[in-house]
């Protein structure tokens, strides 16, 4: 079983970052969700943001 | 003319939620401009070209809510900033259990929310292919709502998740069904045998309601962006998504939604299907498209058929293209066009959803030609097609699956032309979207219809409603209203549009 | 290393951490100090650049020494370089508010023993008018001056009696009790009390010396705050040289400057000037009179305390805003968003025993714009005012920005260049 497949098989659990209307209406239907108060990285500095993306957390095999 | 500025520190509102906001304030009797905005530099930068960039405003910081008001007296815009801030805190937002504050980051609302297995994005375009990065090498699925990533962000993100295993839907992915739970924006449609695999949210919309209509149900919506069947991308999330439809047990069918795909991407998809032995709908909307069937893949060319074949299918019947108008609208078709003075010749379609307006603009042109549209460059030609939601709509304005305006605009503006015969529109219900679709238009419908009439014309208004009886918005009460205000309004946006040729040229 | 395991070993190092308080003695001998030095709190400072507050406090500690008889002779020792100042954290040593340290000055020392580092800080003098307020005459020297002649040996006998106290087990005991360390030290002052009092009653035969030590001690509720400190220190001083890790291992104020050190950049200073604290004030008192942010004291916060634990102890919330256990909680929260774990051992039982959000990353208070919140009292502006109230404060985003940049240059060019 491939992982699209569990997550078909499975309940979603949703991360929702942008419009919040998305989480309030999965809240409705008793959708487990979590909204993050998001804001653009670095206050929206295009090259801090670019700073922090080249320092990010990689993957354990990427590194 | 007085400019006042409210400012509330670390306050968090997405785009959308400002922009409806916005639309509210300015409203407001005396108030002749708002700007709504959290003050990054950017939106800084855009107050200021606006003329919006008070000192307050500018003093305040990248995660500070900011609302500028102009009025025309200082009474008047303290009432606008009283009304925005009780505005703001009435808001129905998300809620945090046990009273909680909401994470401000994906990494700490995986804190959160353990277990989490998909993230849902519809951060601004420019940041949208970095929070995907974050989350698809957490290990996390994800509905990528975002439009404006750059092609070969997409091709990155999608040879990164399919490394790992992980669906990534979209980009501009505007609806999803998995597991019956409805993403983004979404009708309320039962659960049942047929799967999607769709380029588009509006199609994706249009097929599942047709099929609950007649009493089907939809398995899983995966969405790939419109780009995904595209030589560049070639096909990297359609593959796995069909491979994931035909695996699972509920699946009896499923049917892909888009526009032709390159070639080879094509074989691939066909390929795949015949070796996973599923039978398939292929709903390819663009022109030079022969439908037919071949084995368990019925190729078809409108929304509608591919609802229609896909019952068919299911049923074991079968199936062939039936581009019919129902015998009670023949009858009104003829009443309707005598009311029409022989200028009025022409269409005017004005849609909320993109693919509608495809399909729209393709239907017509197999039907009449001269037809034109905002989705592709050319000269206006007589009958003309516009997608509101293009970008030239939505700088400063939500889509127009939640504000009405350009829609109301744009349909003042077609009546005063005496060319014109029909007005062509779509009415989206669903999760995610406007309260009150019909009602949002149908004073400018009204409006219309009656400017018409004072100068001797009639004004035919033809819509479909894409919506189920289950709709939070109430499918019967938006149809009736829009019935009451004159207007046609037929079970799909094929029909729609073929009615609409009937009363332009008879 | 990556960024990801280089962060796991400095925030897993700041966690277990052992710091043992084991003695007290002067300076001199406890930081190897050699010639007239008077250390203060903060990054590097040059004279011209302190507060008022700051300069009065230097030119008592030099009389205090004895080096200077009165205060223009002390300046003029200070401004020709006859007296040199120095950051206590170039020492091993952290100083409250001002932080004064001079070598006759009897230290703690805390020994990490699972590193096996020390970290020294004085005695805390008590409330009113003291040293680390800037506060600059007879009583302030006298007081000094009996700390280091009988407070500091008596206390020493009774530390060497016992054979070491444990710092970490006093406040994660005093974080269930509603103390964070850095406003409220009392339930931990009373803890390291209790647990001296049998060898402070065997310290000294001299009755009337035991008894003046046992007022004293009995009449400071801030007693532990500098323990707290030399704790924090002692078990954030390791961290410093894990290449390639992003954690802030030191946040200090002069006054004038607001200093970080991050465990990936070692001994590098990276500053921007202070905010001003704000909060409540005592009767007579307002927000003009606040002196800008100083100590080091900072660094409790760097480990996990203070304003990150603020969900431990609601009555200080009242300092943020509207007070109380909600107000407390999203606090600490909101420290959790730019912090890479939540502690082994600062457990907070308002909520349902989660740990202290700990180890600053830098990276993430550059994303999000959270900077860290640090609980403080306030020092009034005017010389020898004292403390004029307690509120909080926020640590300057450019220190991170700052930093952030430097380590983008030294990594990303490690990348480039492998071996």
């Amino acid at each position: 079983m491939t992982m699209i497949d569990d997550l078909l098989a499975s309940q979603v659990r949703i991360i929702n970052l942008g419009i919040e209307t998305f989480a309030i209406e999965l809240q409705g239907l008793g959708v487990p969700v979590i909204h993050v108060e998001w804001s653009p990285p670095a206050g929206g500095d295009a090259r801090k943001a670019a700073l922090l993306a080249a320092l990010a957390d990689e993957e354990e095999d990427e590194a | 003319m007085t400019a006042l500025t409210l400012v509330i520190k670390s306050c968090y509102r997405d785009s959308v939620a400002l922009l409806m906001l916005a639309r509210t304030l300015r409203a407001t009797a005396g108030v002749s401009e708002v700007a709504a905005l959290m003050a990054t530099d950017a939106n800084k930068a855009l107050m200021a070209q606006s003329d919006l960039l008070t000192s307050d405003a500018a003093a305040a910081g990248p995660n500070d809510l900011v609302v500028v008001i102009r009025a025309t007296s200082a009474g008047e815009a303290e009432r606008a900033v009283g009304q925005a801030a009780d505005l703001l805190s009435a808001a129905r937002r998300p809620a945090e259990a046990g009273g909680r504050p909401l994470p401000r980051t994906l990494e700490s609302a995986r804190r959160h929310l353990r277990g989490a297995n998909l993230a849902l994005i519809s951060v601004p375009g420019a940041f949208a292919a970095a929070e995907t990065l974050k989350a698809l090498r957490g290990g996390l699925h994800v509905m990528l709502f975002s439009d404006n990533v750059p092609i070969d962000d997409e091709v990155a993100l999608k040879r990164l998740a399919a490394r790992k295993g992980l669906l990534l839907m979209g980009p501009d992915c505007g609806t999803a069904y998995l597991g019956g739970v409805p993403l983004g924006f979404a009708n309320a449609v039962p659960r049942g045998r047929v799967g999607i695999v769709a380029a588009s949210g509006t199609g994706l919309q249009q097929v599942a309601i047709l099929l609950a209509a007649r009493g089907e149900g939809i398995s899983h919506a995966l969405g790939v962006g419109g780009r995904d069947m595209s030589a560049a991308v070639g096909g990297l999330m359609t593959l796995p998504a069909l491979r994931a439809l035909a695996a699972d047990r509920a699946t009896e069918l499923i049917v892909v939604v888009g526009k032709p795909p390159d070639r080879a991407v094509r074989e691939s998809v066909i390929g795949t299907l015949r070796e996973l032995g599923t039978p398939a709908v292929l709903a390819m909307l663009g022109r030079g498209v022969e439908p037919g069937q071949d084995g368990a893949i019925t190729t078809v060319t409108t929304l509608e058929d591919a609802a229609t074949a896909a019952i068919a299918m299911l049923r074991g019947k079968r199936w062939s293209p039936e581009a019919t108008i129902a015998m009670t609208t023949e009858a009104r078709i003829e009443e309707t066009r005598k009311t029409l003075t022989a200028r009025q010749r022409a269409i005017r379609g004005l849609y909320a959803g993109g693919t509608l307006a495809h399909e729209a603009a393709l239907i017509l042109e197999s039907l009449l030609g001269d037809v034109s549209s905002n989705l592709k460059p050319g000269v206006e030609r007589r009958h003309h097609i516009v997608d509101l939601g293009a970008d030239e709509f939505t700088v400063g304005r939500a889509h127009p699956m939640l504000d009405p305006g350009a829609r109301i605009d744009a349909i003042a503006r077609a009546a005063k032309d005496p060319e014109v015969a029909v007005l062509l529109l779509d009415v989206v219900l669903g999760y995610g979207v406007a309260a009150d679709p019909a009602g949002d238009i149908v004073p400018a419908l009204e409006a219309a219809r009656a400017e018409a009439a004072a100068h001797g014309r009639g004004l035919a208004v033809v819509t479909t409603v894409v919506g189920t009886r289950d709709d939070p918005q109430g499918l019967a009460g938006q149809i009736a209203r829009l019935e009451a205000a004159g207007a046609w309004v037929l079970p799909s946006n094929a029909e729609a549009v073929r009615v609409a040729a009937r009363l332009a040229t008879g | 290393m990556s960024i990801r395991a280089a962060n796991r070993v400095a925030v897993e190092r700041l966690m277990e951490g052992e710091p043992v308080l084991v003695g007290c003695v002067p300076a001199a001998e406890a930081l190897g100090l050699t010639g007239r030095v008077v250390l203060h709190a903060g990054p590097p400072l040059a004279w011209e650049h302190a507060c008022a507050t700051m300069q009065t406090a230097i030119l008592c500690a030099v009389r205090y020494e004895g080096w200077a008889k009165d205060d223009r002779a002390a300046l003029e020792l200070v401004t020709g370089g006859a007296v040199s100042l120095a950051p206590c954290h170039h020492r091993g040593a952290v100083g409250p508010m001002t932080g004064m340290v001079t070598p006759s000055m009897p230290v703690f020392v805390v020994e990490n023993r699972r590193h096996g580092n020390r970290a020294f800080a004085t005695i805390n003098e008590g409330l009113g008018r003291v040293l680390r307020f800037g506060a600059n005459d007879a009583s302030v020297v006298e007081r000094l001056a009996w700390l280091a002649a009988e407070a500091g040996p008596v206390l020493d006998a009774a530390l060497r009696s016992s054979g070491g106290i444990d710092l970490r087990a006093i406040m994660s005991k005093a974080l269930s009790m509603g103390d964070e360390m850095h406003q409220r030290n009392v339930a931990a002052s009373c803890l390291l009390i209790r647990a001296l009092l049998p060898h402070l009653s065997r310290a000294t035969a001299d009755r009337a010396v035991l008894a003046r030590v046992a007022e004293f001690l009995a009449s400071n509720d801030q007693f532990f705050l500098n323990l707290a400190m030399a704790a924090a220190k002692a078990i954030a001083d390791p961290c410093l040289g894990i290449d390639e890790s992003t954690m802030v291992a030191t946040m200090a104020r002069n006054g004038t400057e607001f200093g970080i050190r991050v465990a990936g950049l070692g001994a590098r200073w990276f500053t921007a000037p202070v905010n001003t604290p704000q909060g409540l004030y005592f009767p007579g008192f307002g927000p003009d009179d606040a002196n800008p942010d100083i100590g080091d004291s900072a660094i409790v916060e760097t480990v996990g305390l203070g304003g990150f634990a603020m969900a431990a102890s609601p009555a200080v919330a009242g300092f943020i805003g509207h007070g109380g256990l909600p107000e407390a909680i999203a606090a600490t929260e909101e420290m959790a968003e730019i912090c890479l774990d939540e502690h082994r051992h600062f457990r907070i039982p308002t909520l349902v025993d989660r740990g202290s959000p700990v180890g600053i990353d830098l990276r993430k208070v550059v994303e999000t714009g959270i900077t860290p919140l640090i609980n403080t009292g306030m020092a009034g502006k005017v010389p020898g005012t004292g403390q004029i109230g307690a509120g909080v404060v926020r640590a300057p985003l450019a220190c991170f920005e700052a930093a952030l940049e430097a380590f983008g240059a030294k990594s990303l060019a490690n990348r480039r260049a492998p071996g």
